[in-house]
């Protein structure tokens, strides 16, 4: 394994005051993989692109500047496990080096408080660092090899797009995440409109249930049909919006149709690479994974 | 020609010829170039299930029908999935310039309750989404930091953080007018 490298550790909002679960697997599973997490103390929101930008554009850029700004300070590139702040953070730059008065506007409301900014620093998503170590590396960690488990892999919008602000291969059909789930030993099953949209962002979770509900719904039926075990995602939000919408959906039919346990694929990773489902906080879970598990594990 | 059908007529008073101009200068700079093929709403999420339909609101907009498209609840059903952006085309920029005309449907106090009440966390504890009882006791649990390292664990970086938002106006903003919600 080459060097370990130092990461400002972004955790956001949703990641440790409403799933610190996906948060713990995260901070068991990296730092064996060669990344080393550094806290990013003091940050904030990042902002939510699509409730706090959608209201305030000028807020959000200042509040997202200041939690890169930690980081540069820190000396680190930034890293998150939320598809939502790695779109605030990837525009938030975007926007500043194409623009440098709007650094300049970022700078006069940050005047006397002493946070020093160039907008030099860098943000990277959690996968998109494993992703880098690459898939063949990753592989040498599997000791448990997931066999069997069929998987349902989804990438949410913001890790994507917009394509011309992401690091990846320019295709509608990305593959790189099914990869990462394949080393593991699990299979990457595919599904109706995988790449759609799992219905949180934008404020709609916030503003509208029914609605947000009723197109994780659309996602929800499309794995069934596809006969899958489990739900693998990269996203903090997605993740929410697949735990809390089965619970939704089941309360709403009176029988438990949605019982599909969703993994953050630190989570599938650390089980592949032989550690204690506790440890990775799968027994935290709002879809119970035990019996997966135990069918996994035995 | 005289009949007894009544006709949905747009009056000129409804027509605001700034408004695209407005948003071409925020960043949707291509917005004009748009031939209402449809493209955005055949792939919208949003719309597959409600009435809302991406090019009948970029319609509206190049057309300048700035008050019915900046008090409509349907502009806030949008779920900036980003599918309309990257097939649009005439790659506009769809998804921000609904982001756009939501900042302006702010400035003009058209906010959703909940939105406003979101709003108001990030402005009283730094975080959109705050810590509570449940999660600071699975966080022990789990034995990571009981509090996460955020301005949750900092005062003073909160501080920071509101003082931030007091000079771009954010609170400002937020706060209800005088008797209650305008929506
Ligand atoms: S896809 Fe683009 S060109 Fe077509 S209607 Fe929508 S905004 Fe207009
Ligand atoms: S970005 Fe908004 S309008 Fe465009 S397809 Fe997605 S939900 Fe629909």
């Amino acid at each position: 394994m080459t060097e370990a490298k130092t990461y400002s550790f972004f955790l956001g909002c949703v990641m440790p005051n409403r799933f610190p679960n996906v948060e713990k697997s995260i901070r068991e599973v990296l730092p064996k993989i060669g990344i080393e997490l550094d806290e990013l103390e003091g940050a904030s929101c990042c902002p939510a692109p699509g409730v706090i930008r959608s209201f305030d554009e000028p807020t959000w850029l200042a509040l997202a500047s200041r939690n890169l700004a930690l980081a540069e300070k820190a000396g680190n590139d930034l890293i998150t496990g939320c598809n939502g702040c790695y779109g605030t953070f990837k525009e938030a730059l975007a926007e500043l080096k194409e623009h440098p008065d709007r650094l300049k506007e970022v700078k006069s409301y940050f005047h006397g408080l002493g946070i020093p900014f160039k907008a030099e620093v860098d943000a990277k998503h959690i996968i998109e660092v494993i992703h880098e170590i690459g898939p063949e590396e990753i592989k040498k960690q599997v000791v448990r090899p997931l066999k069997g488990l069929k998987v349902a892999v989804h990438y949410g919008c913001h890790l994507l797009k917009p394509s011309n602000n992401r690091p990846w291969e320019k295709t509608q059909r990305h593959t790189f995440l099914d990869e990462l789930v394949d080393i593991t030993g699990a299979e990457s099953i595919p599904y109706r409109d995988k790449f759609m949209c799992c219905g949180a962002g934008g404020g709609v979770r916030g503003s509208n249930v029914p609605v947000s509900v009723d197109i994780a719904k659309e996602k929800l039926d499309n794995m069934i049909e596809a006969g899958v075990d489990a739900i693998v995602n990269v996203c903090s939000f997605c993740h929410l919006q697949f735990e809390v919408s089965q619970a939704q959906l089941n309360k709403e039919l009176g029988e438990q149709r949605y019982k599909i346990p969703v993994f953050y694929y630190t989570q599938l990773l650390g089980l592949a690479m032989g550690m204690d489902p506790e440890t990775l906080g799968l027994h935290k879970h709002v879809v119970s994974t035990q019996s997966l598990l135990d069918r996994l594990l035995t | 020609m005289n009949d007894s059908i009544s006709r949905e007529t747009i009056e000129n008073e409804s027509i605001d010829p700034d408004f695209v101009e407005r948003i071409v200068e925020a960043g949707a700079d291509r917005i004009r170039t748009c031939i209402q093929c449809g493209t955005c709403s055949s792939v919208c999420p949003s719309g597959r299930r409600t009435a809302f339909r991406t090019r009948e609101l970029m319609r509206k907009a190049l057309l300048g029908l700035k008050e019915e498209v900046l008090s409509s609840p349907d502009l806030w059903l949008c779920a900036t999935c980003l599918t309309c952006l990257e097939r649009c085309p005439r790659q506009i920029k769809v998804t921000d310039a609904i982001v756009i005309m939501r900042n302006m449907a702010v400035k003009e106090g058209f906010m959703l309750p909940q939105h406003r009440k979101v709003s108001k966390k990030l402005l009283q504890t730094g975080h959109a989404v705050p810590l509570d009882e449940a999660n600071q006791e699975m966080r022990k649990e789990l034995e990571i930091p009981e509090i996460p390292p955020t301005v949750h664990a900092h005062e003073d970086a909160l501080d920071d953080v509101k003082e931030i938002m007091k000079r771009t106006g954010f609170d400002k903003l937020i706060q209800e007018e005088e008797g209650g919600e305008k929506e």
